[in-house]
């Protein structure tokens, strides 16, 4: 069934103004062509630095050049996600008009979600998401359920990214300059391990996050808006086994990018000290 | 109205700076300098050697050279290290490339809800424990904590702590969750975390302790008290075996106090406690008038008369009000007014 709000994956241009990336390039051998930086200060952003080094340059643009880099794909299969409870969706009086396209059936009143276009969407969202830890962009873990709550702090900090399933304060992306100090970051990606907040309606975040151009992952159950998030996942986010699952390929993406990042990184390094030699 | 020229530039950063001043490190270090250096200098000015000058003898230098008669010593001119003076704050949060150093910084409260997330792990730790005792069908381990001598630290304290406002829902949710993790039995292996959110009380409540009854040379039981009242204080010492003599002073009251109401104060305990002819006593006692005289005696000899009776009766006579201080002094005149509560007279005109 065709699915109608993916992006080809595969050879597909990033539009300059929604490419994510460091957002001051301290680094002087990177330049990125006018990547604007989420940043909130009153300090210009430094000028296009110097000369760029071609090796640099493939290191960001060879990754985009195929479709799963990352050989997300291998992380999970169908009966994974089976076994932890993924397809099984609320009940059809909760059923939210837009997640129509992505149930499969209704059984005994209770929706049950087509995994299938989960494995699809999961395989994009996973692969976005490396190649946001790939460009060491800020990850922000966005949940409000109480149950796992200290399982997505956990994850966030095994990862070496951040999360906040607190009370979301109003301001926090759209007024940051003023509640955090001039020349914070803003995150790069936002991934909701549950779209909702805890009076059933959906997080306040989402719209922010569309507000200040972040884009966001989100995992949307049979209740949830999929509208303004980026790469939905459908799927269940009330069972543990799920969050766990969730919280697991998460956590094995973003090592994974970041380790290819550092190894590429090394083994830059040490051929251009053989190639000074 | 002066006109003030300002760019938008200029108009952001006031936004920006409007709040608490943040102290830079390197303003730190500079005052850490200059207090070393003046240190020095009031060492030489004071003859001292500048290498022993501890803190006290800069306080006292400085209450030399400055004497100050202002009462509230925090307003008095003050010479101390500046780590004392300038509050703790914290330094910038996140790193070179600008990613946060901590992973809860975007929540706005990191330390808060970071401490939250340990202590929940705290918790979650003994949950297994306890599980894996009865899997294996060990019984919980059984320790009485003392409720009674600590506290847990409140709200201003531990924002100290964290260096961070709390507000107080944020507040009793912490302390919540500390008494949760308190009541598992198993909470013995958290006793070191625990610790560091928990303060010891001095325990308040001393219960009074009965002297037991003395005996002097012929065998008699006697016993001590002392009371007072007013500006009057006496001692009483009250004898068994006695025939219902009292001497005040080496005076028999009789003499001593003429008027029959105080001699009925002096007499009430006994008569309360229905032993009117059996014990003798003496008393000494000095300051005071008539009557003042008169309580304190009465006070002094139910305090001594507690060792001859039982735990019942002494309660009987606390409720009765024999034990009890009575707390009334001589209220103060005031000025503007002719006594402690009389108005001077009022002139319509």
């Amino acid at each position: 069934m065709a699915v109608p709000r993916l992006l080809r994956a595969g050879g597909w241009v990033v539009p300059s103004r929604v490419r994510p990336g460091p957002a001051r390039p301290s680094d002087p051998r990177v330049s990125l062509p006018a990547a604007a930086p989420r940043l909130y200060s009153t300090v210009p952003a430094p000028a296009a630095a110097v000369r760029p080094r071609a090796e640099d340059e493939k290191l960001l643009s060879e990754p985009l050049s195929h479709p799963d880099f990352f050989n997300v794909k291998e992380l999970f299969s169908l009966k994974d996600l089976f076994d932890a409870r993924v397809h099984l969706g609320h009940k059809k009086g909760c059923r939210h008009r837009f997640m129509e396209p992505y149930i499969f059936g209704c059984r005994l009143d209770q929706d049950i979600i087509d995994l299938d276009q989960t494995m699809q969407h999961l395989q994009l969202a996973l692969n976005f998401t490396a190649h946001i830890a790939y460009r060491k962009g800020i990850i922000l873990f966005v949940s409000r359920k109480r149950q796992f709550c200290h399982l997505v702090e956990s994850t966030a900090r095994d990862c070496g990214e951040y999360a906040h399933t607190r009370y979301w304060q109003g301001g926090l992306l759209t007024n940051a300059h003023i509640q955090f100090g001039s020349g914070i970051r803003l995150p790069d990606l936002l991934i909701f391990l549950s779209s909702l907040n805890n009076v059933f309606e959906p997080h306040v975040a989402i719209r922010d996050a569309a507000k200040m151009n972040i884009p966001t992952v989100g995992v949307v159950d049979t209740n949830c808006n999929p509208c303004l998030i980026t790469y939905p996942i459908p799927g269940n986010d009330d069972s543990p086994t799920a969050m766990e699952l969730y919280c697991k390929l998460f956590r094995m993406t973003i090592i994974r990018a970041k380790d290819k990042r550092r190894q590429t990184e090394v083994f830059n390094e040490l051929r251009r000290k053989a190639e000074g030699n | 109205l002066r006109l003030i020229y300002t760019t938008t530039a200029v108009q952001r950063k006031n936004v920006g700076a409007s709040g608490p001043e943040k102290y830079t490190e390197a303003f730190i270090k500079k005052q850490i300098e200059e207090f070393n250096l003046g240190k020095r200098h009031l060492a030489n000015m004071m003859g001292e050697d500048p290498e022993t000058f501890t803190q006290e003898d800069i306080d006292k230098a400085i209450a030399y050279l400055f004497p100050s008669g202002l009462f509230d010593k925090q307003a008095r001119p003050m010479m101390k290290h500046p780590t004392e003076i300038f509050p703790e704050q914290r330094k910038i949060q996140w790193g070179e490339d600008g990613r946060p150093l901590h992973f809860l910084f975007y929540t706005g409260k990191q330390a808060y809800y970071s401490l939250m997330h340990e202590t929940y792990e705290k918790l979650l730790n003994v949950q297994k424990y306890q599980d894996e005792l009865t899997a294996q069908d060990l019984p919980p381990k059984k320790e009485k904590k003392n409720l009674a001598g600590s506290r847990w630290l409140t709200k201003i304290e531990l924002e100290e702590m964290l260096l961070e406002k709390l507000s107080d829902d944020d507040y009793s949710r912490f302390v919540q969750l500390l008494e949760k993790l308190m009541t598992f039995p198993c909470g013995d292996i958290e006793e070191k975390y625990i610790q560091k959110f928990s303060k010891a009380v001095p325990v308040q409540l001393q219960k009074v302790v009965i002297e037991p009854l003395k005996y002097d040379e012929q065998g008699v039981a006697f016993s001590t008290g002392e009371g007072t009242r007013k500006t009057a204080r006496a001692t009483a010492v009250v004898y068994d075996n006695g025939t219902g003599k009292i001497t005040v002073n080496g005076i028999d009251i009789l003499h001593y106090f003429p008027v029959l109401q105080d001699r009925e104060q002096l007499l009430f305990p006994f008569q309360f406690l229905g032993r009117v002819g059996k014990h003798d006593m003496v008393c000494t006692v000095s300051g005071g008038g008539r009557s003042t005289q008169a309580g304190a005696i009465r006070l002094a000899s139910a305090k001594a008369l507690r060792s001859f009776v039982t735990e019942k009766e002494v309660e009987f006579m606390r409720q009765a009000g024999l034990l009890t201080l009575d707390p009334r002094v001589k209220e103060r005149k005031k000025p503007g007014q002719e006594g402690a509560r009389r108005k001077f007279t009022w002139k319509k005109r």
